[in-house]
């Protein structure tokens, strides 16, 4: 029996020839806020569209709860898939319709509520993420921090069990960023969900992160996994130091002159 | 002050030792000068076992001075040649720092395609198959989404589809009635041309209203749509596609197939053969116009002649044809939307190639139902 919420098992990912990831393995405990690192283009987008059936993976699956998700068949995926929000770096709200529309879209196709109702679920998700008013806004007439809040209040529209996230902080400044970050605690809290984040952002790794994975490019594996706190304390792999701290340990040490200069 | 060129002086300080000399403005403004002369001495004298520069009379300088550089720094880690970059601008040096900063990632680079004459066309070939592949696909998806309808199944939203039928519909109308009636006066002039040799320009009505009824009408108004709305479609879709939207609706339980592409070819289906009926009037109205104004053929001629002519069934057939092609063009459409890539030029590209593909559609089904109704001999009947 599986207990993990998530749990990811040999998980190849790649496209065509090329490998991003070899034989993933981690799972992620109910209630968990986790962060999944690594460096850019190191397959951490990619691997949440492995995680929400966007891509196929190469090899290995997805466990939610158990269930297989690569093996489920396009209904019971279909299932499981609504109990997950999922936040995209661009935000994706979809342009040819309102916040209130873009939020009440999944509430009026998944569940039995009355329009009334589905409006005041609709305002209230709105005012959530600081966005009272706006119901009748559209998508390109908001910045591009309230779009990304506004895609948040879409992803928890049906109070998802699991609540996934691109780069959340991607494009916001510092105190939004971490007005997000409350926000997501917040969720977390009251919802009980378990949260899965991308991101960049050292301040709320630090922060919010309660355990973690570093994706490495160079050995498209994980090479480092535990509380983000502790691994800033303890990890012995230079280049989650280095992720972790900035790059201030290495920035010291010089690195060989080899093949980039033949490419100028 | 004019900038004064580079000079490169090779000098040999002693038998294993070369000095470089760069004078003057080493940048993009004056043509440099080749690295060669250097690589040249390196490999004529195999004795030398270091290298510096001397840059006192350097005036100014860019980054095609790192580039040379860079070139000559490697022909020494060639050679086993110690380069002594001390004499190099600060600036360089640091420039030359950080280029190395970053080693190459290792499986990163990517050869380019193949070139040549045969490797395009194979390309040609691969892609024509793959683009069928995709077509078939795609229509089977769509078959699958309609039955799905029909079951009373699929989910789309009624607000959507209504804002598409009056935008494939009314919102078309009057472009359509522009070209519908110069078309019917074309026709009027090509056939009166012949018709009045022998004084038969009564036979304008005939020529002009088969022609609309069963052809022309059904044909311009596909072309119509196919540059208006499927061109549309395809940049809607498209720019969705790059903004993660259609993702954001696969992951929130709505197949595009069933909320995008199911009610986009129901307003197409739906919307042209009111579009094809309506050019078919206005393209015998046309004819009308220039038979009675430079051809002496009265409205009232023109109008019997066009009732004794014209039967349901040549409307019919145009009409029937309207339909199949509404439904192409809103499959070429969808489905170069669908099939775009993440970019701004993908999305360019799918609208051309919506169109094309739309136009292609319309000819190809055009001469297959042609040949049905003629070989059927409906027109006889």
């Amino acid at each position: 029996m599986r207990t993990a919420h998530i749990e990811v098992s040999g998980l190849t990912m790649a496209y065509g020839e090329y490998v991003v990831m070899r034989s993933l393995n981690f799972a992620v405990r109910r209630g968990e806020i986790f962060i999944i690192m690594g460096g850019s283009g190191s397959g951490k987008s990619t691997l949440l569209r492995h995680l929400i059936g966007l891509q196929a993976p190469a090899a290995g699956t997805v466990y939610f709860d158990g269930h297989d998700f690569w093996r489920a068949s396009d209904a019971e995926r279909g299932r499981l898939l609504r109990r997950m929000g999922i936040l995209y770096q661009s935000g994706a709200l979809w342009s040819s319709m309102t916040l209130a529309e873009n939020i009440a879209l999944p509430l009026s196709a998944h569940t039995q509520l009355t329009p009334k109702e589905i409006a005041e679920l609709t305002s209230l998700k709105l005012a959530l993420v600081g966005l009272a008013g706006f119901e009748n806004y559209y998508p390109s007439e908001i910045s591009g921090g309230m779009q990304k809040r506004a895609a948040l209040a879409r992803a928890m529209a049906l109070d998802p069990e699991i609540l996934l996230f691109d780069e959340p902080s991607a494009g916001l400044d510092p105190v939004s960023a971490r007005r997000l970050d409350e926000l997501i605690l917040h969720l977390r809290d009251s919802l009980g969900s378990t949260v899965v984040i991308i991101t960049h952002d050292l301040a709320s790794i630090l922060s919010i992160g309660t355990d973690s994975i570093f994706l490495d490019t160079e050995t498209k594996s994980i090479i480092a996994r535990g509380p983000p706190r502790e691994l800033l304390k303890t990890s012995d792999q230079p280049r989650v130091q280095d992720f972790l701290t900035r790059g201030q340990v290495l920035a010291s040490t010089s690195s060989s002159r080899s093949s980039a200069r033949r490419r100028l | 002050m004019p900038p004064i060129s580079p000079v490169l002086e090779v000098v040999p300080v002693n038998a294993t030792c070369l000095e470089l000399r760069l004078a003057g403005a080493w940048t993009v403004a004056a043509p440099l000068p080749a690295p060669d002369r250097v690589l040249q001495a390196l490999r004529e004298n195999s004795a030398i076992r270091s290298l510096h520069f001397d840059c006192h009379a350097l005036a100014s300088w860019d980054s095609l001075l790192l580039t040379f550089v860079v070139k000559v720094l490697d022909a020494c880690e060639e050679r086993g040649i110690l380069a002594d970059q001390s004499g190099l601008p600060k600036g360089l040096q640091g420039m030359l720092a950080l280029a190395h900063a970053v080693p190459e990632r290792q499986d990163a680079f990517r050869p380019l395609e193949p070139a040549g004459f045969a490797a395009m066309i194979g390309r040609h070939i691969l892609n024509g198959i793959e683009d069928g592949r995709r077509l078939v696909e795609f229509v089977g998806e769509a078959t699958l989404a309609f039955g799905r309808l029909l079951l009373g199944r699929a989910r789309f939203r009624g607000a959507d589809l209504l804002r598409l039928l009056q935008e494939c519909g009314p919102n078309a109308l009057p472009i359509i009635s522009l070209i519908s009636v110069l078309v019917g006066m074309i026709l009027a002039f090509i056939g009166a041309v012949q018709l009045r040799v022998f004084g038969a320009q009564i036979f304008i009505a005939d020529l002009v209203g088969l022609g609309m009824a069963r052809e022309m009408g059904a044909t311009m108004a596909a072309i119509l749509m196919a540059g208006r709305t499927g061109a549309a479609f395809a940049a809607e879709l498209g720019s969705m596609q790059v903004n993660d939207e259609i993702d954001a609706m696969k992951t929130s339980g709505f197949p595009p197939m069933e909320f995008l592409v199911l009610p986009r070819i129901l307003a197409l289906f739906m919307m042209t053969p009111f579009l094809c009926l309506y050019a078919d009037i206005l393209g015998i109205f046309g004819g009308a116009l220039a038979a009675a104004g430079m051809f002496d053929v009265s409205f009232a001629e023109y109008y019997i002649q066009i009732e004794n002519r014209l039967r349901l069934v040549d409307f019919e057939v145009g009409i029937g044809k309207s339909a199949v092609f509404g439904i192409l063009v809103a499959i070429a459409g969808c489905m170069r939307g669908l099939q775009c890539g993440r970019s701004s030029t993908a999305v360019g590209f799918a609208t051309t190639s919506a169109v094309v593909t739309g136009i292609v559609f319309i000819v190809v089904s055009d001469a297959v139902m042609t040949l049905i109704v003629t070989t059927l001999n409906l027109y006889q009947k």
